[in-house]
């Protein structure tokens, strides 16, 4: 098991391996879309308190969910870089941050457009809003690291070292912002207060949240598999590929 | 090794002793950005006792901000910092004693000082207290965590910048209980519990915080 | 089906504007994220290309 590991540690192996694997993880993250969506729309009922509007839940609470699982993988791969220096796992890293700040952005706007009709303000600063907002922060920190960064090994490693103290600070900022949120609010006024979930809901939310992390798996693959042509041009077996 | 940790700060001390001037615009920025506030917001006394606590906060976390490049700079530029490195001595004691230098020449006037802003907010005796409490605890929190952003930011182009876009959201636990702190204080439901989780924020980076610059010091340096 | 119809579809109870203008923004972003990958990865293996002819030339 463990010579397998560091088989596919090799970003030429790994490379190949991925090239293979988008499809299956981009095609069933489009079928579960369709389905997700289908439960969204046609199956899931009207809410009695929010009407249609509602259903901005199954974009924005899967859209939270993979925001903080994200950072999550990229602290473990940055990790693992740091430990093993497996220069593979740093450009897993790299390769998924964009796609986690993206995520967050959706769900702070899926949380305004879901928040105007509800408590008629485009922003409240409820406890999970501001948390994501902490959150892009955070990714958006790192992505500026990365970017004035020219050595890609010191980039790698302090990226790496940003994440983990990131990801240690998550859940500290999250209680403070909590406390902070209920401290200055009378009554709870929270998106996260969600009409009472009718089985169907949750449903529909977990489809499109692993739909969601389908393709994230499919996009960072993707995206990996260029980081890994850049590194590594000077290698025999991407000079052989480039040529063709 | 106690004796290396005295010997980084005392040079720290000596240093910004001998530049006099890069230390005081430290201050007065503080107490000019705090200014602004009431300038744009309005001098009515009931507004600024309101906004006060997080105002003068907020200009700490600044003025904390500006200077802590000044941490590593220097001797990055001449080449000690690498000879430190160098040394014998195990890194995580040379990032401490940066910090430790840090808010000492830095943190503690921000400290010093804060009892004119509080009168400048109108806040009562017993809120400008707590707010001292606060930046006491807080203070060092900032310098702590400052090093770790200062030594992933070593020699980059637009440091300054950058440095405040990594480590502002890591500084929002302190500001909050730092600024909860004073508004309970005024509101009359205490500050212990805002305190004391700002004092456990505190040990945890003390704890954790020099060995993480330490690291990023040897990735910034090779 | 639970909508009467096309409209009321669309109108979604009202809070049309809030309900499309997330899922239309979410599908811009996947589409918008997909396009620049291919673009990165063509620009890269152009890139490449053009080094390793240089390469070959001298």
């Amino acid at each position: 098991m463990a010579i397998n590991l560091y088989y596919y540690a090799s970003p030429a192996t790994f490379y190949q391996l991925s090239g293979k694997l988008i499809p299956w993880f981009g095609w069933s993250a489009v079928i579960l879309t369709a389905i997700g969506l289908y439960i969204s729309f046609f199956m899931a009922p009207t809410d009695f308190q929010q009407g249609e509007a509602y259903r901005i839940i199954f974009i924005h609470v899967p859209a939270a969910w993979m925001s903080m699982f994200i950072y999550l993988v990229m602290a473990f791969w940055g990790a693992i870089g740091l430990a093993f220096k497996t220069r593979l796992s740093f450009m897993m890293s790299r390769a998924l941050a964009p796609t986690g700040a993206l995520f967050t952005f959706i769900a702070l706007w899926t949380g305004a457009l879901w928040g105007k009709p509800m408590w008629g303000a485009w922003w409240v600063w409820d406890a999970r809003l501001t948390s994501e907002l902490i959150l892009l922060f955070l990714y958006i920190g790192i992505m500026a690291l990365w970017a004035a960064i020219d050595d890609p090994q010191r980039g790698d490693r302090a990226g790496a070292l940003l994440t983990l103290v990131g990801a240690i600070n998550v859940p500290i900022i999250y209680f403070s912002v909590k406390w902070w949120n209920t401290l200055h609010q009378g009554a709870s006024v929270s998106l996260t207060k969600a009409p009472s979930m009718a089985k169907i809901m949750l449903i529909g939310m977990l489809v499109m949240a692993i739909a969601a992390w389908l393709y994230t798996i499919a996009v960072a693959l993707y995206r990996v598999r260029t980081l890994i042509l850049e590194r590594e041009r000077n290698t025999d077996w991407v000079k052989a590929l480039v040529e063709k | 090794m106690l004796s290396f940790l005295f010997t980084v700060i005392r040079r720290d001390l000596m240093l910004a002793a001998r530049r006099r001037g890069d230390w005081l615009t430290s201050q007065f920025f503080f107490v000019m950005v705090a200014s602004m506030f009431p300038l744009g917001i309005g001098p009515d006394p009931v507004t600024l006792k309101l906004i006060g606590p997080g105002v003068v906060w907020v200009s700490a976390l600044l003025a904390s901000l500006l200077s802590l490049p000044r941490l590593l700079a220097e001797d990055y530029r001449d080449g000690s910092l690498e000879q430190m490195l160098l040394t014998p001595q195990p890194p995580v004691l040379l990032a401490l004693g940066k910090s430790l230098a840090h808010w000492l020449i830095y943190g503690i006037p921000l400290l010093i000082i804060s009892p004119i802003l509080g009168i400048q907010f109108a806040l009562p005796a017993e809120a400008i207290a707590v707010l001292m409490l606060s930046l006491l605890i807080g203070t060092p929190i900032l310098s702590l965590l400052g090093s770790v952003g200062a030594a992933l930011t070593l020699g980059l182009r637009g440091s300054g910048v950058l440095l405040t876009l990594l480590i502002l959201p890591l500084y929002v636990p302190v500001l909050i209980f730092g600024a909860g702190a004073v508004d309970a204080a005024m509101a009359g439901t205490g500050a212990e519990s805002h305190l004391s989780l700002l004092g456990a924020i505190l040990v945890l980076t003390l704890l954790v915080a020099p060995w993480i610059a330490a690291a990023a010091l040897k990735v910034s340096i090779e | 089906m639970q909508w009467a119809s096309v409209n009321d579809f669309l109108s979604m109870g009202g809070y049309g504007l809030y309900v499309w203008g997330s899922y239309v923004v979410m599908a811009a972003v996947v589409i918008i994220e997909v396009m620049l990958l291919r673009k990165g990865r063509s620009q890269t293996l152009k890139l490449l290309k053009r080094m390793r002819n240089f390469e070959n030339e001298s």
